[in-house]
């Protein structure tokens, strides 16, 4: 086994997570980054379950015949991670719906002109209007 | 009351609440059971702390399955400090919160923001408490997820921004620290935390523990806001509720650096750090003094109060690395007496301006001229919190001053003890602005009529104001637990 060959599945890691955390980094559009986000997760989950497989091991059930299994605890623990993921997935998607309807745009540059606007003017607020009675309600 | 099952219901009660008050769907009840609830943990946490310092750590295994298999609850005395913190915190904000949500949320959505505070405040609550590392990663995205919606519950436009921004950089955050636990995992096939002390001497020399410290302390470092990894702090502080921000600022950002304390501290040891990583220690120092002149510089310009103070956090989260850095008894107890110290001292000062926020309907500079006068208690408790944060006597920040000086002077480092002091300095500045702003200018002549903030917003805000000066006045106590717990962090491992 060389360096290369042998450890075929660490290198498409690492490749995976560099390429999707360079575009986080980079990508300017809200949902692109979200793609990158999900690719460097994802790289994050190949890298464990490369971690338990073992060389001809079998699924962790006692069988007859079998002697050699694979680890089957990287692969739990990713099962958390992947929900943890579409998780954060679902509500980067459903953040930026709201920032598309919010500023009607999700291009990360034009975001910023318009809160660089939004710092200059005075931001809108509207004016303490309590009702008096409203008040001595909740006290 | 039997005390055996405290650390599990420590978690399963907010937990559980959290649907229960989606369920409840009205604004009145479910913030009766929220606040119940965190009381109720307020409680709990309190009690096991009692235990810790009595009889020592409490271990709890998960469904009778022990350790190494199955999930184990360590409590020792920083985890049991953290839980008082957290739950504190969240029980006293919680009184506030019913006036404060009412007006910033809408009604049809507060009880959503019930349920989401308190699931944050599970997640805070098991990060401060678990003894297993993939656990730890769990509670950190519950705690996280749920943060991200409650800072987008913002009013203005840009809260949704700040939440997007957080989402990212904290789930880069979580992402590097859950690579440092597989390469952990990979050198050692252990995740409980108190197995990975005892083995990580036999693999301290492998690269694979050289790449998973370093992506550690990166990813948790991320989520601390350690400068020059802060960028998501300070609009996400300024763009949430009230209450939201009075919560985070003061448990969020404090249980991650609890995280950084356990990795570095438990789980790899000061000598094998300095052993294999010398320059954490030198990084770790000098990113945390770049972060307290560079973050309360900016603050020093802010025109937005709830910004400023933002950016005041990250310097203090500089103090309190600055204090950890030095990796000796006394710095490390300096470091955990700030953390809670500040933890108190900006709960103060984030309920005062949600009071404010609550007469005025803003944060900015310009709509507290003259509220010296027409808010007094307001801005008194404001005053005080402020005094804390600069580090004056009888206050709380003094004594954690006091003691990072005095550890940086231990070790012959005068040059930052010096930069302490001149922090603080800055502070004054900062701060000075908004008392200059509050109690000397006067009062517009278009401002609305406004009157002090009700009562059920004071009380809150008073306790935290008025914990700031009694644990600054009588420091025996919460001193003697960071010591001991700084003790028990280096026991035998001094470098």
């Amino acid at each position: 086994m060389g360096f290369y060959s042998g450890l075929l599945n660490y290198w498409v890691v690492i490749v995976l997570m560099m390429m999707g955390f360079y575009v986080v980094i980079a990508q300017h559009n809200l949902v692109k980054k979200i793609v990158g986000l999900n690719i460097f997760q994802v790289s994050v989950f190949l890298f464990y379950i490369s971690m338990g497989k073992i060389k001809g091991g079998t699924a962790p059930i006692l069988h007859e015949g079998m002697e050699v299994y694979s680890n089957p605890l990287p692969s739990v623990l990713i099962l958390t991670a992947i929900v943890v993921g579409v998780a954060t997935t679902a509500l980067g998607l459903a953040l930026t719906v709201r920032i598309y309807n919010a500023f009607g745009t999700i291009e990360e540059d034009e975001i910023d002109a318009l809160e660089t606007e939004d710092d200059a003017t005075a931001q809108p607020t509207e004016p303490a209007t309590e009702p008096e009675s409203n008040q001595e309600a909740i006290r | 009351m039997n005390a055996t099952h405290l650390p599990i219901l420590q978690i399963i009660v907010p937990l559980i609440a959290a649907p229960v008050t989606v369920i409840l769907r009205r604004a009145g009840a479910a913030w009766l059971l929220a606040t119940v609830t965190t009381w109720v943990a307020f409680a709990i946490s309190l009690t096991l702390m009692a235990h810790v310092l009595n009889d020592g750590p409490i271990v709890y295994s998960i469904g009778g399955w022990a350790a190494p298999w199955g999930i184990e609850y360590r409590i020792d005395k920083i985890g049991a400090l953290v839980l008082v913190i957290v739950s504190a915190i969240g029980s006293v904000v919680m009184p506030y919160a019913r006036l404060s949500v009412g007006k910033e949320i809408p009604e049809d959505r507060t009880y959503l923001f019930y349920a989401l505070y308190l699931l944050c405040l599970t997640g805070l609550l098991g990060i401060a408490i678990t003894g297993d590392v993939f656990n730890l990663f769990v509670f950190l995205e519950i705690s996280s997820l749920s943060s991200y919606v409650l800072i987008s519950l913002g009013r203005d436009r840009r809260a949704l921004t700040a939440a997007y921004r957080y989402l990212i950089m904290g789930t880069i955050g979580a992402t590097f620290y859950i690579i440092g636990v597989g390469l952990m995992y990979m050198a050692t096939g252990t995740l409980n935390m108190t197995d990975l002390e005892s083995l990580m001497p036999s693999v301290i020399d492998q690269r694979t523990i050289y790449a998973a410290l370093a992506f550690l302390t990166v990813g948790i470092s991320l989520k601390l806001a350690l400068f020059p990894l802060h960028l998501w702090l300070p609009n996400a502080y300024a763009y949430a509720p009230s209450v939201v921000t009075a919560f985070l600022a003061s448990t969020a950002t404090k249980v991650a650096v609890y995280v950084l304390i356990r990795i570095i501290f438990t789980v790899f040891g000061v000598t094998h750090i300095l052993e294999i990583l010398p320059s954490v220690q030198d990084l770790l120092m000098a990113f945390s003094l770049a972060g307290i002149f560079a973050a309360s510089a900016v603050a020093i310009y802010q025109n937005n109060v709830k910004r400023l103070l933002a950016y005041s956090s990250v310097a203090q989260i500089g103090y309190i690395i600055l204090g950890i850095s030095m990796l000796s008894t006394l710095g490390l107890a300096g470091g955990i007496i700030h953390l809670f110290n500040h933890a108190l001292t900006k709960c103060a000062l984030f309920l005062a301006m949600g009071c404010v926020a609550y007469r005025t309907g803003g944060s900015d500079l310009s709509d507290m001229r003259g509220l010296g006068r027409r808010m007094p208690w307001t801005m008194a408790a404001f005053v005080v919190g402020g005094l804390s944060l600069i580090g004056v006597p009888l206050t709380v920040g003094f004594v954690s001053k006091w003691y990072l000086v005095s550890a940086a002077l231990e070790q012959d480092l005068w040059p930052i003890a010096g930069l302490i002091v001149i922090g603080s300095l800055l502070a004054v500045i900062y701060i000075w602005r908004v008392i200059e702003t509050a109690y000397f200018n006067p009062v517009p002549d278009d401002a609305p009529a406004i009157t002090e903030a009700p009562l059920s917003m004071l009380v809150p805000l008073w306790v935290a104001a008025g914990a700031s000066i009694y644990f600054g006045i009588d420091a025996s106590r919460t001193m003697d637990i960071a010591l001991s717990a700084s003790q028990t962090l280096l026991q035998g491992n001094l470098p």
